[in-house]
Order: C-alpha cells, then structure tokens, then sequence
C-alpha cells in the first residue's frame, strides 16, 4: 500500500477504530462520512470489540504478486461482537481446521510491505479462540 | 423516450492475441460492426474498458481508439464500471438514441490482458483496494467464500458448481469466437488446480484479450438497414456495497436483483418470458447465484439447475449459451458487449449449433466486482 495513505488510516488498522452514526446507531468500519442507512453524518469515534466470529472464508492459493511466497493462506470475513463485519487474514491456523462459525479474535500483526520503499504495512489479522 | 434498435454486431477472437495491439482489438471489433450494420457514418461511440490504465498503460481510450477506427471528430467517450463496463456502455448509447441526441451509436467494449501486467492484482481493483484486497484477497478468493457461504447455506456441492463449468464448455465449443472451443469433463473440473478453495481453476474464467462492438440506432432507422430488427426492450442497473464483507447477505446479490426487477417491469416481462440469457459466470459460483438473483428458480437451487440440466442449451432456461465467461473467455472490458452479440445472433437465428429454439427473449446480465454494480439488458426479435 502507497505510505500517505497507508499512514492516513494507521487509526483504524492499528487501533480499530469506528464510526457509530448518532442519528440511527449504525455502526462503520472502516468509519464513514455519510451514514449509508440515514443519511446523517454526524458520528462518534469507538473502538471495536476484536472479538468475533467466522462468517466466511477460504484459502489463497494463488495470489497477487505482493502476496508471492505467502501463499497458501488464509482469509475470511469476521463479524465482531459490535456487529461490525470485515475482511481479514486468519493467522497461525492448520488450513485444513477452519469452519464457518468458529470463534476468532482481531490480532496485531505485519500485513505486508510496500513495494518500492519496502515499507512494513502493519494491521489486522484473526486467529482462532 | 425513443425505440431502439440493435442492427449490427462485430468483435474478435477471444484469447491470447499476442501479436495485436488494444487499438488492432479494437479497430477489429468496431469495423466489424460498422460493416455489418451496414451504416454509412456513427454519430457517437462509447467504449467499456474496465483497466487500460493498468493492463497496458493506456487511458484517454475513448480518443485514441475514435482516432485509429477513423471516426474524428464524433464525441468518443470510455465507460467504466469494472467487469460490467461493456454493459454500462452499451447503456448509454442506448440512452443517447432513445433521447434523440442521436440516431446511430457504437458500443464497444475492449480489454488487452496479456501485454504483461499483473492481472490477479489489476483485477482486484474492482474490489475495496483498502480493506479487501489489503489482507491479500483476490477476486476468485471474493466468490470462493460467496461459494463457501452458498454450500453452508443451501447445500450447494462441489459437482454442482462443476456442472456449470462442463455446460459452458459444451455451449463454447460451438462458438468460433470462444477461447476455449474444447469441451471439459466433470472429472477434469474437479480434478484441476485449486485457486482458492473451494475454486479450481477450471471454475474461474480465463484471462483474455478480445473486443466487441455493436451499433444501435432509433427503430426508424433499422428500418432502412434490416428486416431483422432486435429491439432494446429494457435496460436497467443497480449498486451494491463495494465491500462483500458489508453485505447482510454473501449469497444474494442485491444489485442483481434490484437490477432485474427494475428490467423486467420496463420490458413488462417476468423470468418466464425469458427465452435464454448470457449471464456474468466469472466463476461457477457467480451463475448459480446470478440464475437465483435473476428469478428463474427460488433461492439455492442455482446448482441443482445446473446438474439437471435446466440451463443446459436444450433445458427451460439456456444460460451462457455462447460458452459464457468461462469459455468464450472474458476481456473484461468486452465482456458486456459480447454477451449482447450472442443474442443478437440468438434472435437472429443466427446461432448455428448452439441456437436455441424459438428464441424471441433475451437477457444479459453483467456484473462488476463482486456484485458490486450490475447491467441488465433485455433484447427481442421484433
């Protein structure tokens, strides 16, 4: 990912910070200027419960070439506890493991690294309970 | 707003056409069209290009490609809405006659893939670069966990979603355009490369270079053309959340459904009235789903469909008759066009081996991202 905007959303990536809109509740994460069920945009900032479950996921195997070497991983779609839903890595599991309504929590690890500077790309990724 | 017309259609081989340029593609396809129409001049043109930018460095593509067909000054302009880019161009020529600013249109649609860029990752643009493709997602790792969430769902199985797969090779290796004019087993689907599990390589669609074109003109002007009119009885599109994960359901595509029910209240038809359709199998998966979205069977039966032949070219609904994604091949930007060719030649009786009987309605359905846009047109032989 390209630094200024890598660096632009570390509040969300590093600490998971959302947005909950005042007028209807909505809960955005990434946070959002326009809420996308009422139409307000007035919203407080929150942090995100990390834990969650397991709606979704599969297994990369063939990836793109930031991800060469990486592969086979896995990815999944996470619904935390504040019923906020995301897209994420699932760490330090035996692929074979994984089913739809496990128990997993958000985790602090490297994503990747950009590639011209080879700067470190921090974020993210879930690990089973 | 005017009637319009489709009265000539033209595109290229779909495959790997190293020794052409994204202007040969599409110089090709154009001319093609022009002559078949058998039009004298166009009024304007628009062209689908999902990534030029990327796959070969190219923007300004509406210029350059109205320049090298011969066409300066006319007004020339890209579209773009991902995969379903073809299919939003075509739209807005169908606008531009059905208003009266003009009376013959170009759509085209054109993608060169194989100049050397990173696909997997040009592809993945359509998605949330930020928050999807960030964690290393890629588009066939997008609707495997639509398959994932499909099976744990409705019970969908593996030989279902390959089932797909074997008809549209079956449908392809009648198509002369197709990239893939080979039929595929069950047994080689199943048995072929993961990509991203539960997708083999034989359920994704290829990587390709290709280009379509149609014209459309005001039903006045068909006239003086053709005797075979097809008609443009209904366009319509929707959005849904660029995001999968933002979705209440990985199963349903809203945009598929809002799109469809908005195309067939302006056709006044319902799916029974649907004689065939070209829809987006960018995946098996994406056919099953799509077969549902569209109304053509209640929900989680888009895989037992397959397997009983019901979408087969002799079945109630022939899906992807022209080999669909999976085989005819999918430059992207050409994708939406190229499935409106298919049934033009349908309605036409045009079809050869692959014509189904008594074709008089058809849909095509062309969706960017993970459903995160789509375009549905509905044509019929008048």
């Amino acid at each position: 990912m390209i630094s200024p905007r890598y660096h632009r959303e570390i509040p969300q990536r590093y600490r998971l910070e959302a947005g909950k809109c005042k007028g209807c509740g909505y809960v955005s994460f990434p946070p959002r200027l326009v809420c996308p069920e009422c139409g307000k945009n007035d919203f407080d900032l929150f942090k995100l419960d990390n834990e969650g479950k397991l709606l979704t996921y599969t297994i990369i195997r063939v990836g793109s070439d930031k991800f060469v070497g990486k592969t086979p991983f896995a990815v999944g779609i996470v619904e935390l506890k504040d019923g906020v839903k995301l897209t994420t890595q699932i760490a330090d599991v035996n692929l074979d493991e994984l089913k739809i309504g496990q128990q997993v929590k958000l985790v602090f690890r490297k994503i990747q690294d950009e590639g011209k500077s080879g700067l470190h790309c921090y974020g993210y990724k879930a690990i089973l309970i | 707003m005017r009637e319009v017309a489709v009265i000539g259609t033209g595109m290229t081989q779909f495959g790997e056409l190293w020794g052409k340029s994204i202007k040969d593609i599409f110089v090709e396809a154009a001319s093609g069209a022009i002559k078949n129409a058998g039009v004298e001049h166009i009024d304007s043109m628009y062209v689908g290009s999902m990534s030029s930018g990327l796959f070969v460095g190219q923007e300004h593509l509406g210029a350059i490609l109205a320049d090298y067909l011969g066409q300066n000054p006319i007004p020339s302009t890209r579209v773009e809405s991902a995969c379903a880019s073809g299919g939003a161009a075509f739209r807005a020529a169908y606008f531009e006659v059905a208003s009266g600013a003009s009376d013959i249109v170009l759509a085209g649609g054109v993608e060169k893939m194989t100049d050397g860029a990173d696909v997997t990752d040009s592809l993945a643009t359509a998605a949330d670069q930020e928050y999807e493709v960030y964690q290393g997602v890629t588009f066939p790792g997008l609707y495997a966990m639509i398959a994932n969430s499909h099976m744990h769902e409705y019970g969908t199985t593996r030989e279902q979603l390959a089932a797909i797969a074997v008809k549209n090779h079956k449908n392809g290796a009648n198509n002369p355009n197709a990239q893939f004019r080979k039929p595929v087993s069950l047994e080689q689907v199943m048995n072929s490369t993961l990509v991203a599990d539960p997708l083999r390589l034989l359920d994704c669609s290829p990587v390709s270079d290709g280009g379509a074109a149609v014209i459309l003109c005001s039903m006045d002007v068909a006239k003086k053309f053709t005797d075979t009119i097809v008609k443009v009885k209904a366009t319509a599109q929707a959005s849904d959340t660029i995001a999968l994960h933002t979705r209440k359901s990985f199963t349903t595509l809203n945009s598929v459904t809002t799109a469809a029910e908005k195309a067939y209240k302006m056709a006044d038809v319902t799916p029974k009235d649907i004689n065939f359709a070209e829809v987006h199998d960018c995946f098996t998966i994406a056919e099953a789903v799509v077969y549902e979205d569209l109304g053509f069977c209640e929900k989680g039966c888009g895989g037992p469909a397959a397997e009983e032949g019901r979408t087969a070219l002799e079945g109630e609904t022939p899906l992807n008759t022209s080999g669909g994604l999976k085989s005819k091949g999918h430059p992207v930007g050409a994708t939406g066009i190229a499935q409106i060719i298919e049934l033009h030649e349908q309605l036409t009786g045009q079809a050869g081996k692959r014509q189904v009987k008594n074709a008089n309605i058809g849909l095509a359905q062309n969706m960017g991202g993970s459903g995160a846009s789509c375009v549905i047109n509905i044509l019929e032989a008048k």
